[in-house]
């Protein structure tokens, strides 16, 4: 049985609804394909190679640098126009309970409505260059490329030819609908045509982003097909949240855990020492899921030193018509930011009554059973190459939530005195 | 009856003069001259609380000579008919060194009646917070249709004037309890007429133009203050009063390097309600100096007034603008100012501040190779994700103690 989700919003591009329309080859839009791309200048962050380690150089960028550079760049687009609407005039509250879920009223982000482009019910499907990708976007919307330096130092060049990598660029885009302040997209080798799938290369990439940005607020997401992914060409999603995270010390080795006290069933991947050792840990966890069809979101925090993974059914039970009106109705579709507990709500009454009970209710709906989950956990240790006993010594003291769970566990500075 | 003799007068008009020269330099008078509107300034250090500078448009308005109305007390307006209440508010807001607006009956020099929008405001030395001058601007309030008649009132008396003229010592000026009072030469012989008078209630217009007004005289006053390194305000220019930034807010801004402030359109005269470290050392005040003040203390002569125009229609347009400009450091030094001014909203999606990045485009700067602009936009992006972050109250300000 072939499952279809009648209406899903999408991240939408200026240029998504022309896309049909524009003549193939010479394309004259300036944009991020073949034509356009390998001739053209863009800026060049080049991050270190080793995030852990102090910069050497004195001429080495500072440690705000890229944060500086991102969101100075996605306010430029903003003065240009690109965005579809004022992000940062769409009310936003703390939903009030244990787990400050975020609510957040746009109106405008839904306004553009249409059948999503690919089945949701298969994880993994082939690239089609015929459907809306990323490299029909206008350079415009591209803010700089993220290129491995392979030193110890960060550098940025101000121009540079977009082939300076020998090989396809990694560029990060704004996001035209954005759900947050910020919000852009990391596109890993955009000229290849990746499809929407996770292997260490790509997931490495995404948490140097999170290393480099150094920053409680920023993280980056990723969802797969069938989890509200809405573009099959590889990309993650990255944004700056309303609540900072607390940093968590650095811990030697790897921890796995379980996330507890959380509507959706999740595991916690944290790593103290390198980059490498995590991306390797955690993709191979998306890729049995992957190769599985089981969709999944990842969220990446903690300038890249905590992962969350969550398998997800939501879309499955939609299409076996299993979820209720009610929260259809809402058309909150739950990706990785709303699992995070950043809920996007489209009518009035909706931000208005939200409440964690709803919110709750929402994403209990995503996750596994505790029967599927368990057993799906099992196989990714298996393929992670994880014993079962060591992660049971851990999930003891596992009680995570993605954000505060109330103000004792918030850092000094992120208080408000009454 | 002019109170001074001939030979006198001019080293009058010049100690008059010099109470607007020893603060603002010699060219303030010749720029004053230069502003529309009928207003005065009055030094109330000066014994009898004079008038030490009068507008040609007071002068047109009123019929008296602006020669006539030096060192004279602002006083001689008023009439027989001019209402009592009226004259104590003002008289009051004299005292309490505060910002004042009435409408009420003045007297012109031929003794005719007419009505006019009083907007008073002192005028502040920013380090210590004395009164320098008075600022008082009239403007005339035309009569609404149909004409009524007001509700009768006593006609003066000898007795009545005697209540209303003041003896009250005051910490600055020891005559400036007989400010407003009414004087009795006048009115008798047009009491026939006002009767007739209705009351006059300023419209929405009118104070505008007050205000406007009064706005253009503080500018100017600001602009040439810087000559002679006086900073002047609207009002007290300290942190009480002003909504303290929480402290996690405070925390977040600090981070930032770029030189900002961050000012708050909701309170009056949009003071700065945050000043960055950077932005102390670019312009070499302190943050006590300057927290609760209107930026404008940065212009100065040259600094364009149709650029500073720009900038308050984009901030009134609630948009994000970027312009060049001259400004102005504490010490009277000049420097091209690269400046981008943005809303800030809060987490309800309303307008909470406005944030000033400021870029001395002369001094040598390293951005890392990220263009002036760019490295500017990223200091707002910083604002905007400071200033809309969460906590668990959900709220950034909290009432100052």
């Amino acid at each position: 049985m072939k499952l279809t989700i009648k209406r899903v919003p999408t991240v939408v591009s200026n240029y998504q609804e022309d896309a049909g329309e524009r003549p193939r080859g010479g394309c004259g839009r300036n944009c991020l394909g073949h034509c356009c791309l390998p001739v053209s200048e863009l800026p060049v962050y080049a991050f270190k190679a080793n995030p852990t380690k102090l910069p050497l150089q004195e001429d080495a960028v500072p440690t705000d640098f890229f944060i500086n550079l991102l969101l100075g760049q996605w306010e430029d687009r903003m003065t240009q126009g690109l965005f579809r609407y004022d992000v940062t005039a769409c009310e936003t509250k703390v939903i009030p309970g244990n787990l400050g879920f975020v609510a957040q009223l746009n109106e405008g982000r839904h306004l553009k409505k249409r059948p999503t482009e690919f089945r949701v019910d298969r994880v993994l499907q082939p690239f089609d260059s015929a459907k809306f990708n990323f490299t029909k976007v206008g350079q415009e919307e591209a803010l700089f490329q993220f290129e491995n330096s392979g030193s110890d130092d960060s550098y940025f060049l101000r121009s540079a030819a977009a082939t300076v990598a020998d090989r396809a660029p990694n560029v990060v885009a704004i996001n035209v609908s954005p759900i947050e302040y910020g919000h852009v997209l990391l596109i890993p080798r955009v000229l290849d045509h990746l499809p929407q799938r996770i292997d260490q290369e790509s997931f490495l990439l995404a948490l140097h982003m999170a290393a480099e940005a150094a920053s409680p607020y920023f993280r980056l997401g990723y969802n797969s097909l069938g989890a509200f992914a809405t573009i099959n060409h590889l990309h993650f999603q990255a944004a700056t949240q309303r609540i900072p995270l607390a940093e968590g010390g650095i811990k030697s080795g790897v921890k796995v855990s379980k996330l507890m006290n959380y509507p959706v069933r999740g595991l916690v991947f944290e790593e103290g020492n390198t980059l490498n050792d995590l991306a390797n840990l955690v993709s191979s966890a998306c890729i049995w899921l992957q190769d599985n069809n089981v969709p999944y979101n990842v969220l990446i925090s903690d300038s890249g030193r905590k992962i969350f993974l969550f398998p997800q059914c939501y879309a499955e039970k939609q299409a076996l018509g299993e979820v209720s009106q009610e929260l259809l109705d809402t058309q909150v579709n739950p990706a990785v930011w709303e699992i995070s507990g950043h809920i996007v709500l489209k009518r009035r009454d909706d931000y208005e009554e939200a409440s964690e009970a709803s919110a709750w209710r929402l994403l209990a709906e995503v996750s596994l059973s505790e029967a599927r989950f368990e057993e799906v956990k099992a196989y990714i240790f298996d393929a992670a190459c994880l014993v079962q006993s060591q992660v049971e010594e851990e999930t003891d003291d596992a009680i995570y939530a993605p954000v505060p769970v109330g103000p004792s566990a918030v850092g000094e500075g992120c208080l408000v005195i009454p | 009856t002019h109170p001074f003799p001939a030979g006198a007068m001019e080293g009058e008009e010049r100690r008059l003069a010099a109470s607007l020269t020893a603060r603002y330099s010699e060219w303030v008078l010749e720029e004053l001259d230069e502003l529309r509107g009928s207003f005065l300034l009055t030094d109330p250090a000066m014994p009898g609380h004079p008038i030490v500078y009068a507008s040609r448009g007071l002068a047109a308005l009123t019929g008296y000579p602006r020669r006539e109305l030096l060192g004279r007390n602002a006083r001689l307006f008023q009439g027989a008919a001019t209402d009592r209440a009226a004259v104590s508010g003002v008289r009051e807001a004299v005292r309490a060194q505060r910002a004042h607006q009435v409408a009420i009956l003045n007297y012109r020099r031929d003794g005719s009646p007419h009505w006019v929008l009083l907007h008073l405001a002192p005028v502040f030395h920013a380090a210590d917070g004395r009164v320098l001058h008075f600022l008082a601007v009239q403007v005339p309030i035309a009569p609404a249709s149909p004409p009524r008649r007001h509700p009768g009132r006593p006609a003066p008396l000898a007795a009545c004037r005697e209540e209303a003229r003041g003896e009250e010592e005051l910490p600055c000026a020891s005559h400036v309890g007989e400010v407003f009072v009414d004087i009795d030469k006048r009115g008798m012989e047009t009491r026939r007429r006002l009767e007739a008078e209705e009351l006059r209630i300023a419209s929405g217009c009118d104070k505008e133009m007050a205000l406007s007004t009064a706005n253009n005289i503080f500018s100017t006053l600001n602009r040439y203050s810087k000559l002679t390194g006086l900073v002047v305000c609207e009002r007290r220019c300290d942190s009480v009063g002003i909504p303290a930034l929480s402290s996690s807010l405070n925390l977040s801004l600090g981070r930032i390097k770029q030189s900002f402030v961050l000012t708050d359109r909701h309170l009056p005269d949009m003071p700065i309600v945050y000043a960055s470290d950077a932005f102390l050392s670019l312009t070499g005040y302190s943050r006590e100096e300057i927290l609760g003040c209107n930026c404008r203390f940065l212009n100065g002569p040259g600094t364009s007034a149709e650029v500073l125009e720009e900038i308050n229609q984009h901030i009134c347009r609630e948009e994000a603008c970027t312009v060049h400009l001259l400004n102005y450091r504490k010490d009277g030094s000049t420097f091209r100012d690269l400046l981008h001014v943005s809303p800030i909203r809060n987490s309800s999606g309303k307008v909470a501040f406005h944030v000033w990045v400021h870029l001395d485009e002369s001094a040598k700067h390293d951005f890392s190779g990220l263009t002036p602009e760019v490295w500017q936009l990223g200091a707002v992006g910083a604002v905007r994700v400071a200033v809309r972050s969460l906590s668990a109250s959900g709220s950034l300000l909290r009432p100052s103690q």
